[in-house]
């Protein structure tokens, strides 16, 4: 793969495909850790080593597996992986493991890794298989950190806490703006504004740069 | 389908699942001493609060019994009982109970109790309280529980066993009274089963030592 033709995957799975922005896939584990960045982060690159594996696995099998059988090999796959990375988290983060607690194993019904085993690597060589599990993970990551950041900063006045879950070490408070904050973002429903505040920005985002390319070329629009 | 091709699929899912089931087996045995060692250190890490200011010998962790229900302490589930000894001399209990009324669901404590009946730490391991609000029992969000610390089933007297709203002598939680409320009842619970059964829990033989004893 050219190095532009990774780019554009890249802007694909980030942007323009994001599997939390815009299939809305996922949204369990998008509305429920984001209560701060760490528990983002956390499940986000878990979230993404299953999904580059997973669609490595698939994509690597995928002469040999019948239709008929994908489904129920992809489901093995899937949770083998998963619960893999559960025992890792377990034996190196254990703190973090604890935050986000059942929430790791669910990874394996995050139908953003089953539409992509099915949509992409099933089809694909290895190679670009990897580089989509990779751009779509980033993506959903990405959106996890960003909305965790959102809500940790607005419902409680801090960016970063708690980081030593990931990186070990003494507790860190992170950056602390002010003591206490807006209840309401932490709270189950502030995740839901949050992903709708993200959402609508996008798409704010998108039609703006469209309008500007239409003036920009009237003739051809 | 044919029965050449129900067969192959058979065949090829068998080979997945053993793969799959290799490939967790292998990342099992490379990750479970340290996962031992995490839960480990992460109950001893737990009972830290409830030890702070006294000398004791080794691993708390050993001297643990496991009270089925029913029992009289607090909560409707089992309750854990830390032994902590120094020298071969009783020091403190710790006690692992559920306050049973949290605003929702039970809310699982430790109450350290030294040999005087005096509170040597209260920490709150888990519950379901709103945040914001009634998790400010935690002790990284407020030092609320740190009020407790060397009161006794006299200081303050039976009356007093109560947020101040309630006539009692302990700070209330903004927003949250049920919380507080649940969890100065199950402290002082925890202080009268201490008071009526204090010869008894360090008389009895350690949860290990019985297995030992039942083994053939």
């Amino acid at each position: 793969m050219t190095s532009s033709g990774f780019i554009d995957r890249l802007k694909t799975g980030l942007w323009y495909e994001n599997p939390g922005l815009v299939q809305l896939l996922g949204l369990c584990p998008v509305l429920a850790v984001t209560s701060s960045f760490v528990n983002g982060l956390g499940l986000g690159i878990a979230t993404l080593v299953v999904l580059v594996a997973s669609n490595g696995l698939v994509s690597t099998t995928r002469r040999w597996i019948r239709a008929e059988i994908r489904i129920p090999i992809y489901v093995l796959i899937i949770a083998s992986l998963v619960t893999c990375i559960e025992l890792i988290f377990k034996a190196w983060f254990p703190a973090l493991d604890r935050s986000l607690g059942i929430f790791i194993p669910l990874i394996v019904t995050n139908c953003a890794i089953v539409a992509r085993a099915e949509v992409f690597a099933a089809r694909n060589p290895v190679g670009a298989s990897l580089v989509d599990g990779f751009v779509m993970g980033s993506g959903f990551a990405i959106l996890l950190m960003a909305v965790g950041a959102f809500r940790e900063l607005l419902g409680q006045g801090s960016l970063f806490a708690r980081m030593d879950m990931l990186l070990g070490g003494e507790p860190m408070r992170g950056l602390v703006f002010t003591d206490g904050g807006w209840l309401l973002a932490i709270l189950p429903p502030g995740a839901f504004f949050s992903l709708a505040l993200a959402i609508a920005a996008k798409n704010a985002l998108d039609r703006r740069r469209h309008e500007k390319l239409k003036r920009a070329m009237p003739r051809r629009a | 389908m044919k029965d050449a091709a129900i067969l192959k699929s058979g065949v090829t899912l068998a080979a997945i699942a053993a793969i799959c089931t290799a490939l967790v087996a292998f990342t099992f045995q490379l990750t479970e001493e340290r996962i031992e060692a995490n839960e480990q250190a992460w109950l001893e890490r737990s009972l830290q609060p409830a030890l702070s200011g006294l000398f004791y010998d080794g691993s708390v962790t050993e001297s643990k019994i496991i009270v089925p229900p029913p029992h009289e302490l607090p909560g409707s589930d089992a309750a854990i009982i830390y032994r902590v000894y120094a020298q071969g001399a009783p020091v403190a209990a710790l006690f692992v109970v559920s306050a049973r009324d949290g605003y929702s669901g039970p809310i699982r404590i430790l109450v350290g109790v030294d040999t005087k009946g005096t509170v040597t730490g209260v920490h709150v391991l888990e519950h379901r309280e709103t945040p914001g609000l009634g998790d400010r029992v935690e002790s990284t969000k407020s030092d609320w529980v740190a009020q407790f610390d060397g009161r006794s089933l006299v200081d303050p007297e039976p009356g007093g066993w109560a947020i101040k709203g309630d006539g009692g002598q302990f700070d209330q939680l903004t927003g949250a009274s049920v919380t507080p409320r649940a969890i100065i009842k199950a402290i002082r619970n925890t202080l009268l089963y201490y008071d009526a059964h204090r010869v008894e829990i360090f008389a009895e033989v350690t949860a290990e030592s019985n297995e030992e004893e039942e083994a053939p």
